[in-house]
């Protein structure tokens, strides 16, 4: 019935939103934030644990859609272990992934690119989103609530 | 009436409905939010733009002429309507939002001070709650929340003499839950109110078009509707208000067509019901509301509400019997509109795949945030009927339902 879909929901993403990782409360992190998708209710709480520019741990909670689920359960695991600026640069790709569906030659997308399919359904961009921004928004020290409008 | 078709039968006279989407034809259930227009509707519109176009109220030129006359008509269409008894109490706004933000603004400034209280209900769409905190920050007036019971979606009456204090200005509900489908008991609570004393807003965005409709049997002094939710176009809508109210009230925006004299420093206002409205109206849209509420009168809006009953109630059955699912609002004496949440599948996800088989649906809040706090949900799913849907369109939506519990392994 939903051969569309499948493209979008794949597996992959359905396994993360089921069983996200990374999932819960980080004590001792040093930078947090909190972002919220007003228009759908989607909420997330992010904890990360940083020296010397680099993610050394991190874990997020937050209720919302399957895409935004597996988002950013794959963020997550993604940005673990980068330097500020590799995380920066990650983000772009990403962007521009799930906007318009392209990748450079040299992407470090890895395991995110199965979220490519993002870009064909406008309006759920923002869900793909949001646990990033609440990612970077903790990184720039920026602890209050980001939203995607 | 048994020369009038089916209601089904009134299909055909709406161009949007005949379109596939995704490759399925459309099963748009998203009427709460918007319906969709007749032929009728959108011809009055075009053909005011081609024939009649002219500000109102101000040439004595022909088209100017007929631009006023079809305005006013409109005024004294609405006024039948409703059944109010004067055309002047018949205030045309961009709709119910506008309305309502009107009363809090004309009405409250003057009439609402420090310590009073602005009774609500706990499920009163954004436009019914945020004009009030804004009037409530303004004077030093407080807010209080008639409460709703949970799930089932009813207004807990058992303490409703406790909240109807002396203290109370204005008791200010909705008709019928866009968020719930509950239809509330107006006529009941008006009439407690007014022997208190208090003032009474209906919010009837969503029973205008679904309901027949009468402001004296209802008995509230203001009323508010949306055109666009009723067959008509966006942009318009109207505030009904009891006509020595609204004599007494003060105007709330000014400029042009509002005042009956100005100089420099001072000016004198217009009568009601032009006193509330300054500037150029939207006269297109109001004349072709005209069309529109022709039109739902000759479908009939008894026969509009008794089939929402109807789907609503089978609507609301079948999606019980698919199991795996939470559902909102009252079993019985629902209007056409059923709130869910299937279980583990997030109320995004479900429109997503809806709207890949051609079934429009609303996820979210429905611009009612503390009524989902209160059941403790971020976001529902919701397919609102209006006449022209069908049970076989039921049916299509739990065929896709069941699929999408499916695809989640459900
Ligand atoms: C119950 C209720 N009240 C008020 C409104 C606001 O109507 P509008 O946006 O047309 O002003 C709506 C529509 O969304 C509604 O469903």
């Amino acid at each position: 019935m939903f051969e569309e879909l499948n493209d979008l929901y794949q597996q992959v993403i359905m396994d993360h939103s089921r069983k996200p990782h990374n999932f819960g409360i980080l004590a001792g992190a040093n930078c947090c934030a909190r972002g919220k998708n007003p228009l759908c209710g989607d909420q997330i709480q992010i904890f990360l644990s940083t020296e010397d520019h680099v993610v050394k741990d991190l874990r997020w909670e937050g209720d919302g859609c399957a895409i935004f689920k597996a988002s950013s359960s794959l963020m997550t695991d993604a940005i673990k272990g980068k330097t500020t600026a590799e995380v920066k640069v990650l983000f772009e790709e990403f962007h521009s992934l799930i906007t318009t569906g392209k990748m450079s030659e040299d992407h470090h997308l890895g395991k995110l690119a199965v979220l490519s399919g993002v870009n064909r359904f406008p309006a759920r961009v923002k869900c793909a989103l949001l646990g990033w921004r609440a990612a970077m928004s903790a990184l720039e020290g920026n602890p209050q609530s980001v939203t995607t409008e | 009436m048994s020369t009038r078709p089916a209601l089904s039968g009134y299909r055909k006279d709406f161009p949007a409905l005949h379109q596939k989407v995704h490759g399925h034809p459309l099963v748009y259930l998203d009427n709460a939010a918007t319906s969709q227009k007749p032929q009728v509707v959108i011809d009055a519109l075009s053909n005011f733009y081609q024939c009649d176009n002219a500000n109102v109220h101000r040439g004595i030129h022909e088209l100017s002429h007929r631009a006023s006359v079809a305005f006013e008509k409109t005024r004294e269409r609405a006024a039948r309507f409703i059944n109010a008894q004067h055309t002047e109490e018949i205030i045309f706004t961009r709709g119910t939002t506008e309305a309502i933000n009107l009363v809090a603004n004309a009405w409250g400034s003057d009439a609402v001070k420090e310590g009073d209280v602005i009774l609500l209900t706990e499920m009163e769409h954004h436009s019914n709650i945020v004009p009030w905190q804004m009037l409530a920050r303004r004077t030093g007036a407080k807010l209080a929340f008639i409460p709703v019971t949970g799930d089932e979606g009813l207004l807990d009456l058992s303490r409703i003499d406790e909240f109807l204090t002396s203290k109370v200005r204005i008791l200010a509900l909705t008709h019928i839950s866009n968020a719930l489908g509950t239809i509330n008991p107006v006529s009941e609570l008006c009439a407690k109110a007014r022997r208190m004393g208090i003032i009474t807003l209906v919010d009837a965005a969503q029973s205008a078009g679904h309901s027949p409709l009468d402001v004296r049997e209802i008995g509230c002094d203001f009323l508010a509707l949306s055109g666009h939710k009723m067959c008509g176009p966006t942009g318009i809508g109207c505030l009904y208000g009891r006509l020595d109210l609204l004599e007494t009230m003060s105007p709330w925006q000014g400029g042009g067509d509002m005042i009956s004299n100005v100089d420099f420093h001072e000016s004198q206002w217009n009568k009601v019901p032009h006193k509330f409205e300054a500037g150029t109206p939207n006269i297109a849209d109001t004349i072709a509301l005209h069309a529109a509420m022709d039109y739902l009168d000759e479908v009939g809006r008894e026969r509009i509400a008794a089939h929402d009953t109807e789907i609503g109630s089978y609507a609301f059955e079948q999606l019980k019997r698919m199991g795996k699912i939470r559902l909102f609002g009252p079993r019985e004496e629902r209007s056409g509109l059923v709130s869910f949440l299937l279980h583990n599948i997030h109320a995004h996800d479900v429109v997503t795949f809806a709207d890949q088989q051609g079934v429009a649906l609303r996820g979210g809040h429905h611009c009612t945030q503390p009524l989902m706090k209160k059941l403790g949900v971020s976001s529902t799913s919701r397919a609102s009927f209006y006449f022209y849907n069908t049970t076989e369109e039921v049916d299509h939506l739990i065929d896709v339902l069941r699929g999408i519990q499916k695809f989640f392994g459900e």
